[in-house]
């Protein structure tokens, strides 16, 4: 089957429940994207990949969050968001996690695991090279 | 200087603001479009576009439609825009485009909503926060204060300014406010009441996040040849633009420069003026960061320094740029996509001179500013009195 018919969300998840964070390179110009869709919205050519990373990043910006924004959430706060820049080209927004993840900073290396997301399914994490999991 | 104007911002009007327990969604679009009419000397029937923006607390899939029809207009330009809290702008800049095409002679702008009555706090913040990324951003627990946190992070980071400077604008705003008979928030606040405020998402803290509030605001933008002659100083678009570069802030190009530079560069070449110009500025401000990065993408102060300039009473009514003098979304009020409109209204006011207390003595030259997202849709306008 053609991966593109999956739906790239589902292939990104697929991922996750193989403990890979998986990205997209565009064939044609090289292009690396990780809000996944069907073409490459550098080139706009259909020929999109993907690939594994190898799940290193750093942090580039981070917020400890003490409002929740739906109930879900709730019982969460504090939690971290950061945004992580992998070394393969991409930016993902993950929840920080593990300890002392509210002492996180910019700059710092972070390596991605997989927890239960809020559904609890396999999700993406940002846990810091120096820190332990929860 | 004799300038050509665009079009004419010929009538405006914002209604209460803040907590109006009973208010409606139209009955506030109503109240604010038939005063805006009222107050460019016209007669309803002389509206021939309508331009609206959208409600939370009665969406509608056609809701220019809905207003239309509540206030018993049959326009031959009717449409609802959708760009955040860079709609009201946006929608001036297409008015214009409609009475320069010859579609229509006057476009009423209208936007209201009765968000904080009409829709509970948590409501509020949870239906904003579906501006999230649905895959990659919600299931984080992206808030908006969160996804402007991040913005604030990275700021403070590569300037190395304290928080203090993004305080310095929330002080500031609630400093204009105190001389708005019909702010939200007039209560004069200090650095330390701000720094001392409930954390929301760090570095922003409650007194660095928007109002909710309950209201509406209308403009009518004439064809310059359509306005009755009036003794006031008529108020005339002079240059606007845009900028977009991203929806979701994890998809933005970078946390340093947005789409504000784009378009306030458009806008200032239209007009033919620059940054130091501007008698009076009125720049949406839905967090103190969010005028930090505006202020500086847009060239009124060197990147990392608008904050230190906020310390220093840069913003107030007697400093270099008198900024947001009706106080802002920081404390003026933020109705939905009416936040965005009373910062057009009050520059509208400053031009005709009639801002009282908060009157900017001749200004002549305003800038009015709205972001829409996580600093992602962008509209400029540069107005003059004439």
């Amino acid at each position: 089957m053609n991966e593109i018919c999956l739906g790239s969300a589902e292939i990104f998840r697929a991922g996750c429940a193989r403990g890979e964070l998986c990205y997209q390179r565009c064939r044609d110009c090289g292009a690396v994207q990780l809000h996944t869709r069907e073409h490459c919205a550098r080139c706009h050519g259909l020929q999109v990949g993907w690939a594994v990373s190898g799940g290193l990043g750093v942090i580039y910006s981070h917020t400890t969050v003490h409002r929740a924004p739906t109930p879900v959430f709730r019982d969460r706060v504090p939690y971290v968001i950061a945004l992580v820049d992998f070394a393969e080209g991409f930016r993902l927004l993950l929840n920080v996690v593990g300890d002392a993840r509210a002492e996180v900073r910019i700059g710092e290396a972070v390596r991605v695991v997989f927890g239960p997301g809020i559904d609890g399914q396999p999700w993406p994490q940002a846990l810091r090279c120096a820190g332990t999991a929860d | 200087m004799t300038r050509t104007p665009l079009a004419l911002i010929s009538g405006a009007c914002d209604t209460a603001v803040g907590e109006l327990p009973g208010s409606t969604c139209l009955g506030l679009h109503a109240e604010a479009a038939l005063g805006a009419i009222r107050d460019a000397g016209l007669a309803v029937a002389d509206i021939d576009g309508l331009l609206c923006a959208y409600s939370m607390t009665e969406p509608h899939l056609m809701l220019a439609s809905v207003v239309a029809e509540h206030l018993g207009l049959q326009p031959v330009h009717c449409a609802a825009l959708s760009a955040g809290g860079a709609t009201g702008v946006i929608a001036v800049m297409q008015a214009q485009a409609l009475v320069a095409a010859g579609h229509c002679r006057h476009v009423l702008v209208v936007t209201g909503d009765n968000r904080l009555t009409g829709l509970s706090r948590d409501g509020a913040v949870a239906a904003l926060a579906g501006v999230g990324h649905p895959l990659f951003e919600q299931p984080c627990g992206l808030s908006v204060p969160a996804a402007y946190a991040l913005i604030a992070q990275r700021y403070l980071h590569e300037y190395g300014v304290p928080t203090t400077h993004l305080a310095a604008v929330a002080v500031a705003m609630r400093r204009h406010a105190g001389r708005h008979p019909k702010a939200h928030k007039r209560t004069p606040i200090t650095l330390a009441d701000v720094l001392a405020s409930r954390e929301i998402a760090s570095p922003l803290r409650l007194l660095d996040c928007c109002l909710i509030s309950d209201g509406a605001a209308a403009v009518v933008v004439s064809a310059p040849t359509a306005v009755p002659v009036m003794s006031r100083p008529r108020v005339a678009l002079l240059g606007a633009g845009q900028g977009h570069t991203h929806e979701h802030v994890s998809y933005a190009p970078g946390l340093r420069e947005f789409g504000c530079h784009r378009a306030a560069h458009i806008a200032f070449a239209q007009a033919g003026v620059a940054p130091h110009d501007i008698d009076v500025a009125e720049i949406y401000d839905s967090f103190t960061i969010t005028l930090l990065v505006e202020l500086e993408s847009m060239g009124f102060f060197a990147p990392g320094t608008a904050g230190a300039a906020a310390l220093a009473g840069a913003l107030d009514l007697d400093g270099e740029l008198p900024c947001n003098t009706h106080g802002g979304l920081l404390s003026y009020g933020h109705a939905g996509p009416a936040g965005g409109m009373f910062h057009l209204i009050e520059a509208v006011l400053q031009l005709r001179g009639e801002a009282s207390l908060r009157q900017v003595h001749g200004a002549e030259l305003a800038l009015v500013h709205g972001d829409g997202g996580i600093l992602s849709a962008h509209g400029t306008l540069i107005l003059g009195a004439i």
